[in-house]
């Protein structure tokens, strides 16, 4: 499948915009949660490593692949956990109160 | 077989805003992660059922081993040290991305259109992956965190990224300069990972927030791009969303400290000529006993926290005080700079570990309006956000807007030793007649405090 029409542009600029609307609300207390969160997000490259190693032909690409996806694997579980503990945090003051 | 993959990446987008939509307010952030995370498994599951996948054997071992460490690590590392773990998970999202363009690459399959995206996205990934890392080392500290300089470090840094960009060219166009095309690529990654060393050396001080963001931001661009690279469109979507949301976070965070992206990027912050200012008056150390009586008598007392308090871990006991001296009837509210730390938002986080209520807490413009009013300013840790140099043009500071706590009527400093801080210049505000020093770890010193306080 290779990209040929307009609809790539469409979709990227709805993307920059929703990116945008996100972020432009949020109090400064959670940008540290936010950047973790968004720095979650981009952990979606894992489907691309895998992808990649998946289709991988011979030695030289398996190793890269395999390499990336351990990498976008760090990425998953790592921005996933630091995230939570961090609005963990936040959950225990709302219970207190 | 009915192809499950791309219905399951729309619902995964969908849940991907919804996550970030709800991460953007206090009261449903921490359900915001969940819907992310439950997405994300959701679409790395369906990547399973994309027919003609093998190497399986290779890649559950893969994500085996990235998610035994990655877990462990996030577990385990202190909540003071998140902002570099963000950084280095970042800095592997980038180089996951690198490796998705190294492989596309020496396929050599697609239209050269596809290889321009890929090398497009290889670039900016490589400069994150090795900016991510070296950010990660200096605030681990293990490399200096000062900003690193050398003559002519701008030429050379441009030198590294053009001739690395040309043997991009070199590879695209099939030109065989120097040594054949294909090998091209090699120097190609070498030279633009170079580069993103190179580039983060001269950053350090209160910069580096903004420029973990902005690594934040590249990587999303680069596992957009790659995403394009390879025709997938969740990580078009998903890549794309982050990169415009964490350029709009970058940009926000620099704007906080009154700092351009362009200057940050330039680094050297705290490399003025600082040393020939001259700065009268002297540090006047204090005893815990005196701080204790000090606070027992005042009606208003600001807690000022910085990055001291994080290191320390004294955010409890801070917590603790404050308790006691409202027990007392005093007044108190933490006056919270939104770069203090090591990342905006730093002290919110601590705090709130901590369970300070979040009433008592004032932002920057607040707390600048009621400095007048308070009669001790107790600053735990803290020295370039509340350094008076800001308002003196020509120091490394200056413009930086900071709590103006030189405009309280008392001033105690707790702080580890005499040296200077984080953007390393002095801070006059520790030699004026009303600041005294009380010397030693935050935690420690705030103990003694309390258990002074007991005994009035």
């Amino acid at each position: 499948m290779i990209i040929t029409d307009w609809a790539w542009l469409y979709i990227i600029i709805l993307a920059v915009f929703v990116g945008y609307e996100v972020i432009s609300h949020v109090p400064v207390i959670l940008h540290t949660p936010l950047m973790s969160g968004s720095n979650f997000v981009h952990g979606i490259v894992l489907v691309g490593a895998i992808l990649a190693l998946g289709y991988a032909t011979n030695d030289v690409e398996r190793a890269i692949g395999f390499v990336g996806v351990v990498m976008a694997t760090l990425n998953v579980v790592g921005g996933y956990v630091v995230t939570e503990r961090m609005l963990a945090m936040f959950k225990k003051r709302v219970v207190e109160k | 077989m009915i192809d499950i993959t791309q219905p399951i990446y729309v619902l995964t987008i969908a849940a991907f805003v919804i996550g970030l939509i709800r991460m953007a307010n206090p009261a449903t952030a921490r359900s915001g992660i969940l819907w992310a995370g439950i997405a994300m498994a959701f679409s790395i599951g369906a990547t399973f059922f994309v027919p003609g996948l093998s190497n399986l054997i290779l890649i559950f071992p893969a994500i085996l081993i990235g998610a035994v460490i990655g877990y462990a690590a996030a577990r385990k590392v202190a909540i003071v040290n998140m902002p570099q773990m963000v950084a280095i998970y970042n800095g592997m999202g980038a180089g996951a991305a690198s490796t998705i363009a190294a492989i596309e690459l020496i396929r050599l399959g697609n239209s050269s259109f596809n290889i321009t995206i890929a090398l497009l996205g290889a670039i900016i990934g490589n400069v994150s992956i090795a900016g991510s890392v070296m950010a990660f080392l200096k605030l681990q500290g293990w490399i200096r965190q000062k900003p690193i300089t050398f003559v002519f470090q701008q030429v050379i840094n441009l030198i590294v990224v053009a001739v690395g960009v040309l043997f991009g060219i070199a590879f695209l166009t099939h030109s065989n300069i120097l040594l054949p095309y294909r090998s091209a690529l090699v120097p190609f990654f070498v030279l633009t990972v170079g580069y993103g060393f190179l580039m983060a050396l001269p950053i350090g001080g209160a910069d580096m927030p903004v420029l973990i963001s902005l690594y934040n931001a590249m990587t999303g661009i680069a596992v957009g791009l790659e995403g394009f690279a390879i025709s997938n469109y969740a990580m078009v979507v998903a890549g794309i969303l982050v990169g415009a949301a964490g350029t709009i976070l970058t940009l926000a965070m620099a704007t906080a400290m009154n700092r351009s992206v362009g200057a940050i990027l330039a680094g050297g912050f705290g490399k003025t000529q600082d040393e020939n200012r001259a700065i009268s008056g002297n540090l006047k150390p204090i005893s815990s006993e005196d701080v204790a009586v000090m606070l027992a008598y005042s009606s208003t007392v600001a807690i000022v926290p910085g990055f001291g308090m994080a290191s320390a871990q004294a955010q409890f006991k801070v917590r603790d005080l404050s308790d006691m001296l409202i027990s007392k009837g005093i007044k108190v509210f933490f006056a919270i700079h939104p770069v203090a730390g090591r990342m905006p938002g730093h002290m919110n986080v601590l705090l709130a570990e901590a369970g300070v209520p979040y009433d008592l807490l004032e932002d920057r413009d607040e707390a600048n309006r009621a400095f007048q009013d308070v009669d001790v300013s107790l600053v735990i840790g803290a020295n370039d956000v509340v350094n008076p140099a800001a308002r003196i043009q020509g120091t490394a500071l200056f413009g930086m807007p900071i709590l103006d706590v030189d405009r309280s009527k008392n001033v105690v400093v707790l702080k580890r030793g005499a040296g200077k801080g984080f953007a390393g210049i002095e801070n006059d505000l520790f030699y004026m007649d009303k600041t005294k020093m009380l010397y030693g770890d935050a935690q420690d010193s705030i103990s003694k405090v309390i258990q002074e306080l007991k005994k009035l």
